[in-house]
């Protein structure tokens, strides 16, 4: 089956005071339909800022400086203004980190929940009104009619942030971009959103990209898992294949530093040493070259690209970006 | 042990606290009513230890943060702090004791002014309060940011700048730049991927012992919470469920609502996740307005009797040494 979106050699730099910041370094994936992907990686490795760049939907600070993101025979990079406007919101539907960015806080949450139906779908207000209250109801949100007239201040954290989730859902996109949706959500609601996006998922076909640093959350939803460090995609595995098998040495950190719920008695969590490197120059060699146990004389020679991890002949799709060979040296 | 030898000193004081927010509802605002976010809730916070506190979003819990702080006057209740009645201060009396007790918010975004450099929000704090001469000043800024894991360079830009997880950690700098003696962290880590997670809270449990803070600790993650916590406050609905040590808490859960929240943490496990039948809560989620009679718990709790239903709910009673909870059955 093709890819619904194909994702190619992605870069995006913002030009700052001191030159210029190399925040997304030649990102390349795919997403079939139905399919979910899982996004990880370190705080400010880009990953909103990639999913950012494939909807355009970037500060006038950033530009993309290279690749291509191919949706439904259309090159968004060089879209026109006509042609993103018509995919963003009711093809692609992003969920935001910042609930507080993306939402008006001088609007009402119902006029800012119906606005793409009334647009997108020429839906009449009243009939608006009543899917948005439905899709409240669904996020967990009570007391949904009275909700819709309220301002996002007078919503707890949480609220707002499904506020976002049903906002981006009630128009039924062909893909979900969900950037750390439940962060602020319990465990008991971010089940229930969970089973939500799933059961969108089995009805309508969607695809769903979940960026998020939970991944116990994402052990039970997705299909596939992609790592990034340092604006680069380092691991890419399927679900079952990260956790039990993961090779690149920053997938094996991450999921070292886990805080369990169960044998939770030691103090001190363990955490990965040392700093990410400064995005001002695009990584030569490896990124995570500075941090890394397995490291030998050529990482700090080439970057490598993301191949096939060693013993595996492709078909299962595992890839790392890394020279050394970790199984077993764990 | 010998409870007489070594009682804990009470920092923070809490009695019969209640916070209401009057709002108006329908279409055109006709009808007066109130969010009951905070109803009566009693509890101490001791020096030097960190407390959690959790429930369903929307409990009101950033709300009890807020109010100890006195950031919301409280309807009505008690407040004291080291022996100072905060709730019966002046805003002018206030003033030195917001250095000692400082907030990370739950959304950076609105903590940090978008016009201001990251330099000038951090050194707000420490020129407000005189801490230290102007020249000190980055040196300090730099100590602060280097252990949050970033770095000086990033001091001379402003906040949309950074990602999600940066500013996350920029406010828990800023927070701790008045050298506070507590702090109520309101989901201070719960934008950070596993590995600064992990920084952050070895750094939090190193600068309590160091300088014996304080914490009140607001977290959905409860495999964080257990790690960090000495005691657990659960929340439902403006309400104290339950009471105890942290080890007892997630042991030998009493209340039907904590025993419902522990089942639903996921595991970093796919196989565990998905051979796992989650027990979701069912029923209509919190409704602050108009909150049900009797045990608040009573709508969603399987175990729920006539009894539960009565006008007067359950008080928290003893149920072991250092063990509250509020629901007489269990
Ligand atoms: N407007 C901007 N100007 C300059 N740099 C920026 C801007 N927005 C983001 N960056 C930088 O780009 C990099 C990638 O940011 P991005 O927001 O994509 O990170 P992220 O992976 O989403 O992190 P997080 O998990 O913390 O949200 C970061 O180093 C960040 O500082
Ligand atoms: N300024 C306000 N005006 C009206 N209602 C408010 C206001 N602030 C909070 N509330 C209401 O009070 C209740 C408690 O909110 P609070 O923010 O304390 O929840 P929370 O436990 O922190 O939730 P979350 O985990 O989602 O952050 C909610 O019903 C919320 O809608
Ligand atoms: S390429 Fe070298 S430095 Fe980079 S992750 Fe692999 S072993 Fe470590
Ligand atoms: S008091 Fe009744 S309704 Fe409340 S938790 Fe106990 S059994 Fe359930
Ligand atoms: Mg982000
Ligand atoms: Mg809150």
């Amino acid at each position: 089956m093709s890819a619904l979106l194909e994702v190619k050699d992605l870069e995006t730099q913002f030009k700052v005071r001191a030159g210029k910041l190399h925040a997304v370094n030649g990102v390349s994936f795919s997403l079939k339909q139905g399919e979910m992907l899982g996004v990880v990686g370190e705080s400010g490795c880009g990953k909103s800022v990639t999913m950012m760049s494939l909807i355009r939907l970037l500060p006038p600070s950033a530009s993309i400086t290279n690749g291509s993101v191919m949706f439904e025979g259309v090159d968004l990079v060089k879209a026109n203004k006509e042609q993103i406007n018509a995919v963003r919101g009711s093809k692609i539907g992003m969920i935001f980190q910042d609930p507080m960015t993306s939402l008006n806080p001088f609007v009402k949450i119902g006029v800012q929940l119906s606005e793409g139906l009334m647009y997108h779908k020429s839906m009449r207000k009243k009939d608006a009104y009543d899917r948005c209250a439905q899709y409240l109801d669904m996020v967990g949100i009570s007391n949904s009619r009275h909700r819709l007239e309220e301002y996002p201040h007078q919503l707890s954290g949480g609220m707002r942030q499904r506020v976002m989730i049903a906002m981006a859902l009630v128009s039924e996109p062909k893909i979900v971009i969900a950037d750390e949706p439940t962060t602020a959500l319990d465990v008991t609601i971010q089940a229930q959103i969970v089973d939500l996006v799933k059961g969108l998922r089995e009805k309508l076909d969607t695809s769903i990209i979940w960026i998020t640093h939970d991944l116990s959350l994402l052990a039970g939803m997705v299909d596939r898992i992609m790592v990034m460090y340092a604006g680069c995609v380092v691991e890419e595995a399927n679900l079952r294949d990260l956790y039990k098998d993961p090779r690149h040495p920053y997938t094996i950190g991450l999921l070292n530093s886990i805080p369990r719920l169960k044998n939770n008695e030691n103090r001190r969590l363990r955490s990965i040493p040392g700093q990410p490197p400064n995005l001002l120059q695009k990584p030569a060699s490896c990124p995570f070259a500075s941090r890394c146990a397995f490291k030998t004389e050529r990482c700090d020679r080439e970057n490598p690209g993301l191949e096939s991890v060693p013993g595996d002949d492709g078909a299962s799709g595992h890839r790392i970006a890394c020279w050394a060979d970790t199984r077993g040296r764990i | 042990m010998n409870a007489e030898v070594k009682q804990p000193k009470v920092l923070m004081k809490v009695e019969n606290l209640v916070k209401h927010f009057p709002v108006r509802l329908g279409a055109y605002g006709e009808k007066k009513a109130v969010v009951h976010a905070i109803d009566d809730i009693s509890f101490d916070i001791y020096r030097g230890e960190t407390l959690g506190l959790v429930g369903e979003s929307g409990c009101g819990k950033s709300t009890t943060g807020f109010a100890l702080l006195q950031l919301y006057k409280p309807s009505s209740g008690k407040i004291t702090f080291d022996g100072l009645e905060l709730t019966a201060m002046e805003e002018k009396a206030l003033r030195p004791v917001r250095k000692r007790a400082q907030i990370i918010f739950q959304d950076p975004y609105s903590t940090l002014n978008p016009r201001m450099t990251i330099l000038d929000a951090m050194a707000e704090p420490i020129r407000v309060h005189n801490l230290l001469p102007e020249k000190e000043i980055p040196a300090r800024i730099a100590q602060l940011l280097d252990d949050v894991g970033l770095n000086f360079s990033f001091a001379n830009r402003y906040p949309h700048e950074f990602s999600g997880g940066q500013r996350q950690r920029i406010c828990i700098a800023r927070a701790l730049a008045s050298n506070p003696e507590f702090i109520v962290c309101d989901e201070p880590i719960s934008a950070l991927d596993v590995s600064i997670q992990a920084q952050i809270i070895n750094l939090m449990m190193d600068l309590q012992e160091k300088y014996k803070l304080t914490y009140l600790f607001i977290a959905h993650d409860l495999a964080v919470v257990r790690h960090i916590s000495d005691r657990v406050v659960v929340m439902y609905l403006g309400k104290i469920m339950e009471i105890a040590d942290k080890k007892e808490l997630f042991d030998n859960p009493k209340h039907p609502y904590t025993k419902a929240l522990l089942a639903a943490v996921p595991e970093a496990d796919p196989d565990h996740e998905r051979n796992k039948s989650r027990v979701i809560l069912t029923g209509d989620v919190s409704n602050a307005i108009d909150p049900p009679s009797g045990c608040r718990f009573h709508p969603r709790c399987q175990y729920a009797k006539d009894a539960c239903k009565k006008a007067q709910g359950p008080q928290l009673i003893k149920v072991a040494p250092g063990h509250l909870s509020a629901c007489p059955y269990f």
